[in-house]
């Protein structure tokens, strides 16, 4: 049920934080979905999704940071050959 | 998919999974609140991927198993009304209630429609003012934005003919009432990450330090899944117990104050009844005085509490983590998704229908030579 899936901001219209409504691609797929809790939210941020309401902007920095964390514990595991 | 597939790399989860089994020193048992979650564990296999000693109990965030029996009856009641157009997420269609379900109402001719969004029903209620639009608000914390907007919307465009059965719940009591049961075996939690991405990480905080509980704010993809079973076991191993981020690229600590503002403006927190677990206190949304006309039940003459019928279900046990569902008689054989007991099977995020899709073929009991 609390399935939310990440998508592109393509456009945004509507002037009242609350209304305002963006044009979301969600790879290729593109729906109608509430700005009404994202008020800094612009175009080409990606948003998480759930039941028609975008909820938080996906921080990319942050995206790329659990893959590191990920290689360093493979890291941990496997010990890169020493020169010969 | 941009920031879904590179969380699903088979190598390195393999590779995370070797990391986890040499962090493991003694056996732990860990709960994934979110049924979101415990769907992916057994789609992906995550669950076949943990040392020996690492045991997934799956918890009870699944808010149409949850919903209760009384509340289902409710709406079927509510939905063969002539006057109404019933709208609901596909899950909650076939969901039993004492006598019928909501597929069955509609086979006999009642309006009920699937949405989306609550947003879409009340697009359905503006264009349709002739008739009664009902939505069945059901979900966690994650759904309760997308619900308030539906409200203030409706409110706002003067809506009297839209109305909303509400069966919200919240997941912070339902983890202390799992902490304080006596049979509890939980040791760590995996938390639902889209519930935090709208509420944040702060109301975590006093659990983990008086349970003495890890708590994991996780994704939903293998990786993200394997990374907090990392991170609660290395908490567990090292005698820590603190709430920790690792779906920082969704949630952030104070959360979404909008949708935090627009749930308070529209929902106050109530007592809620769950589905085979009983009441707990504070546990669920309820409309504030200021939205109380938007209540179906006064609306329709619904509202008061009904005794639960016995069942042969043991959603109850299953939704505590008590029990696996191949434990229970009935599973697979007198309760399937097609015909099912509870709503544990009924929807996909349900730990009986996980199981039954995912793992049936191993299920079958080992015939001794």
């Amino acid at each position: 049920m609390c399935l939310a899936v990440p998508g592109q901001i393509l456009s945004v219209s509507g002037d009242d934080p609350l209304l305002r409504t963006a044009r979301v691609s969600f790879a290729g797929v593109v729906k109608e979905v509430s700005l009404g809790c994202l008020p800094e939210a612009g175009v080409g941020d990606y948003v998480i999704v759930h039941a028609g309401m975008a909820l938080s902007i996906l921080d990319q920095e942050e995206a790329a940071q659990v893959l590191r964390d990920l290689e360093q514990l493979a890291a941990l595991l496997d010990p890169p050959e020493p020169p010969a | 998919m941009k920031f879904v597939t590179e969380y699903r790399d088979a190598e390195a989860a393999r590779r995370t999974a070797a990391a986890l089994a040499r962090l493991t020193t003694r056996p732990w048992t860990i709960m994934e609140v979110c049924g979101g979650q415990t769907h992916a564990i057994l789609k992906f296999g995550v669950d076949q991927l943990l040392p020996p000693g690492i045991t997934l109990i799956h918890g009870p965030g699944c808010p149409v198993c949850v919903t209760p029996v009384e509340l289902i009856d409710k709406a079927t009641e509510v939905a063969a009304r002539p006057e109404v157009i019933f709208c609901s997420f596909g899950d909650m269609l076939r969901v039993p209630g004492t006598r019928v379900d909501l597929f069955s109402v509609k086979a006999s001719g009642g309006d009920v429609r699937i949405v989306y969004s609550p947003l879409d029903a009340v697009t359905i209620a503006r264009d349709t003012p002739e008739r009664e639009v009902v939505f069945f608000a059901v979900g966690f914390e994650t759904t309760a934005p997308a619900n308030a907007m539906a409200l203030y919307q409706a409110r706002r465009l003067g809506l009297a003919n839209f109305s909303v059965l509400v069966a919200h719940v919240l997941v912070p009591p339902a983890m202390e009432a799992i902490l304080r049961a006596p049979d509890n075996r939980v040791q760590g939690f995996l938390a639902a990450g889209h519930v935090c991405t709208v509420m944040g990480t702060t109301e975590y905080e006093p659990i983990a330090r008086r349970y003495r509980v890890p708590i994991v704010v996780t994704g939903f993809e293998p990786l993200d899944i394997l990374q907090g079973i990392h991170a609660c076991v290395r908490q567990l191993e090292e005698g820590r117990a603190e709430v920790e981020n690792r779906y920082a690229r969704s949630v952030r600590r104070e959360g979404n104050r909008q949708a935090q503002s627009l749930i308070r403006q529209v929902f106050r927190v109530v007592p809620r009844r769950w589905r085979g677990v009983g009441e707990i206190p504070a546990s669920g949304l309820g409309l504030t005085e200021a939205y109380a006309a938007f209540d179906a039940e006064a609306r329709f003459g619904v509202a008061g509490s009904r005794p639960e019928a016995p069942s042969e279900c043991i959603s109850g046990e299953i939704l505590r983590g008590v029990k696996k569902p191949m434990e229970c008689p009935a599973f697979g054989t007198r309760c399937t998704p097609e015909h099912p007991l509870g709503a544990t099977m009924v929807s996909s995020e349900g730990a009986c229908a996980a199981y039954y899709r995912y793992r049936r073929a191993t299920a079958a009991p080992v015939q001794s030579s």
